[in-house]
């Protein structure tokens, strides 16, 4: 990836406190577009925690604070004008459990347009389902039974009908908390794959405790460790030769 | 593989230290495990034979009641006796009220004449000796059965001049002579029928003139203390209908706002924290003391009518508020909050992601909460009796805001009514329908549970 790309987060001093707890150390990172960029740490090193403040999805954690400055397209994102409702539409999540409405696919796919109000007809509602079901790989699959219950599809699928919930509303960015660790081997490189194929018209960060995938899909990689970020670089270079001590400590396994 | 093939019976034979100390403790275990199986077992079993003496005794009670001593009598509809004017017709130049007032001087006038005269007379023709015992004679039929004979005219006056077989409820007394309530061996100073109707009964009742036929009096009429046997439940029977309705409109919706607002909106902090003290208190406020609220508070300062159902659902509301608050909140706090999230990570604003997939998960929760709340209502007493809806009332009201009485309150006043022999049955009676209502109110709870639930 080369460093001429845009940015399209930029993030300044980032703090955050559950309480009295400080749980990130001033965090400064640039996300460029249209890149996959992954972040990997030990548990509790604050990864997912600086994930959830792309989005805002902190502010539903009571006593958590956020201070310092988060940029999208060199907008503030914590400024009162913006919504967190638009800053959601803009910047989607999928998260580490498959967590589909217990509705129907359909449904399921088409709540995130409906309540954006992205289509007029209910043709350009079928027409948004069908295509984000399609780029999430899912189409053929489900194509026969958009009616019946998204719970009720195996794990790997309901991952894979998450992500297209999460396409159906065009966000610009898609942030992922290990979105396959409760996923079998077989449905982990199925949505890996698609993670290349999303990178095309969608940013991508993804948190992931799986050192292999971060080097398989990702064109950058950061390394965090008890709240600080250690180390940001191309994805290559983090695991052949890290420039840190630490860095170097924990993709060889050394602890973590 | 060797080792194993040299000595194969010691790697058996000799469990180790641990294992020992498990095998000697696996007894104990399986002694105390049996114990709380049996105990278990010993409390359902115990439980369950508990309900059945009590369903047995009410419905071995209760039933009978609803059949009543019942005399087939040809009603001659005497115009002799019935001398009134002829029903008066809406002339074309008359006004609405003044027809209505016509209407009801002709009413008036109906209701002096002497219906009781119809069934002594028709008496007289199935007694021979009638004559001679006339204060006995009118006493035969309840009272309360020449108002049925009235009604029978003012809804059709063509009826003067026509003979009709009717069965007429006898007397409470004689339905409790007949039934066998009350010794035949004593004396006459304490039997309640004279010798002379004794004879008399037991002689129609032998002719098939009385029978025991199933009356509709306990569910049409409303209670009374003249026509002991035509007493009935209906005007206590809506007095908790419209309490319930009361509760159902104010107290559930209420109770789901506020449980809403307090588990997803509100700030947790001291206030909040109070207020969620203080539900969990009022939940367990003696009941009488929101009848006492009642009374000084809602009659006292807001002048509302006393013994009305609106004062009684009122109180009832305030005394559900807490059950349904508390039912709705843990139904809440057990919906997952990865479903919450993955709306608010959408875009959904928190309302609705709350009332778009929230609420729908947890309304079976909700109604079961709800209705469960509404039966204990149901079934409430104690502050009834403080708001005055004890009083006796011999009316069935057509608004929450006129007097009446309730259902668990009417089996209060019955069990204490003087003729035992005849309300013990009545009381029971009363009994099975506030318990079918119970019945059929969990029942809908356990339906509507089964239809919203949905399974992630």
């Amino acid at each position: 990836m080369s460093n001429s790309a845009p940015v399209k987060i930029s993030a300044t001093d980032v703090k955050v406190f559950y309480g009295d707890n400080q749980a990130l150390h001033g965090i400064s990172m640039d996300v460029y577009q249209n890149e996959v960029i992954s972040f990997i740490g030990p548990s509790g090193c604050g990864k997912s925690t600086f994930l959830r403040c792309m989005n805002r999805m902190n502010d539903t954690i009571e006593h958590c604070r956020v201070t310092g400055s988060i940029l999208l397209d060199g907008r503030d994102i914590h400024e009162p004008a913006l919504d967190v409702v638009q800053l959601r539409a803009q910047v989607g999540m999928v998260f580490q459990k498959p967590n589909p409405f217990p509705k129907s696919i359909y449904e399921n796919i088409a709540y995130g347009p409906k309540l954006h109000g992205l289509a007029e007809r209910k043709a350009d509602l079928d027409d948004i389902v069908e295509s984000s079901l399609r780029r999430a790989g899912l189409w053929n699959e489900v194509k026969d039974r958009l009616d019946q219950p998204g719970t009720g599809l195996s794990g790997g699928q309901q991952q894979r009908l998450c992500i297209a919930r999460s396409i159906a509303v065009s966000p610009e960015v898609i942030l992922m908390d290990e979105p396959c660790s409760a996923l079998d081997p077989i449905a982990t490189s199925i949505i890996e794959e698609l993670i290349d194929e999303l990178k095309q018209n969608f940013t991508i960060v993804i948190v992931t405790h799986n050192m292999q995938q971060a080097a398989r899909v990702s064109d950058r990689t950061a390394f965090f460790h008890l709240g600080n970020l250690i180390e940001i670089g191309n994805t290559n270079d983090v695991f052949t030769n890290p420039q840190q001590k630490r860095t170097e400590d924990y993709i060889t396994g050394r602890y973590g | 593989m060797t080792i194993i093939a040299e000595n194969p019976i010691k790697a058996v034979a000799a469990p180790s230290q641990v294992q020992q100390k498990v095998i000697a403790s696996l007894a104990k275990r399986h002694r105390t495990e049996n114990l709380f199986r049996r105990l278990g077992l010993t409390a359902v079993l115990i439980s369950l034979g508990l309900v059945a003496v009590l369903f047995i005794n009410i419905f071995s009670k209760g039933l009978p009641a609803f059949w009543q001593s019942a005399i087939t009598l040809e009603i001659y509809f005497d115009p002799a006796i019935i001398k009134i004017p002829p029903m008066p017709q809406q002339r074309v130049d008359e006004s609405d009220n003044d027809f209505r007032q016509r209407h009801i001087e002709w009413q008036t006038e109906i209701g002096f004449v002497n219906f009781n005269r119809l069934i002594t007379d028709s008496l007289q023709k199935v007694l021979p000796d009638a004559g001679k015992h006339r204060r006995d004679l009118a006493r035969v039929v309840t009272s309360g059965e020449r108002f049925a004979l009235r009604d029978m005219v003012v809804a059709d006056p063509s009826i003067i001049g026509q003979t009709r077989t009717l069965h007429l409820l006898t007397d409470a007394n004689i339905d409790v002579w007949l039934k066998g309530n009350i010794d035949r061996s004593l004396p006459d100073a304490q039997q309640q029928l004279s010798p002379k109707m004794r004879e008399w009964v037991d002689k129609l009742a032998a002719d098939g003139v009385i029978q025991n036929r199933f009356s509709l009096a306990l569910f049409m009429n409303p209670d009374s203390r003249s026509s002991l046997a035509s007493a009935g439940l209906a005007g206590a029977f809506m007095g908790s209908f419209y309490m319930m309705l009361v509760v159902i409109l104010l107290a559930v919706p209420m109770g789901v706002a506020a449980a809403i607002y307090l588990e997803e909106f509100a700030p947790r902090n001291r206030i909040t924290d109070l207020v969620e003290v203080n539900i969990n208190n009022l939940a367990a406020v003696p009941s009488i003391v929101f009848g006492l609220l009642g009374a000084s508070v809602l009659i006292g300062w807001f002048n509302l009518p006393m013994s009305a159902p609106i004062v009684g659902g009122l109180v009832l509301s305030l005394m559900t508020l807490p059950t349904v608050i508390i039912a709705t909140r843990s139904t809440l706090k057990a919906i997952p909050p990865s479903i919450r999230q993955a709306a608010l990570g959408l875009g959904a604003s928190k309302m609705q992601a709350i009332f778009h997939h929230v609420l729908p998960l947890a309304i079976p929760g909700i109604l079961t909460g709800a209705i469960l709340g509404v039966a204990q209502a149901l079934g409430e007493t104690a502050p009834l009796l403080l708001i005055g809806m004890k009083s006796f009332v011999a009316s069935i009201p057509a608004s929450p805001f006129e007097q009446a009485s309730a259902l668990p309150v009417q089996i209060y006043l019955w069990q204490g009514n003087e003729l035992r022999n005849f309300f013990e049955a009545r009381t029971s009676a009363a009994i099975i329908v506030l318990l079918l209502m119970m019945i059929s109110l969990n029942g809908l709870a356990i339906w509507l549970r089964k239809k919203y639930e949905k399974r992630w």
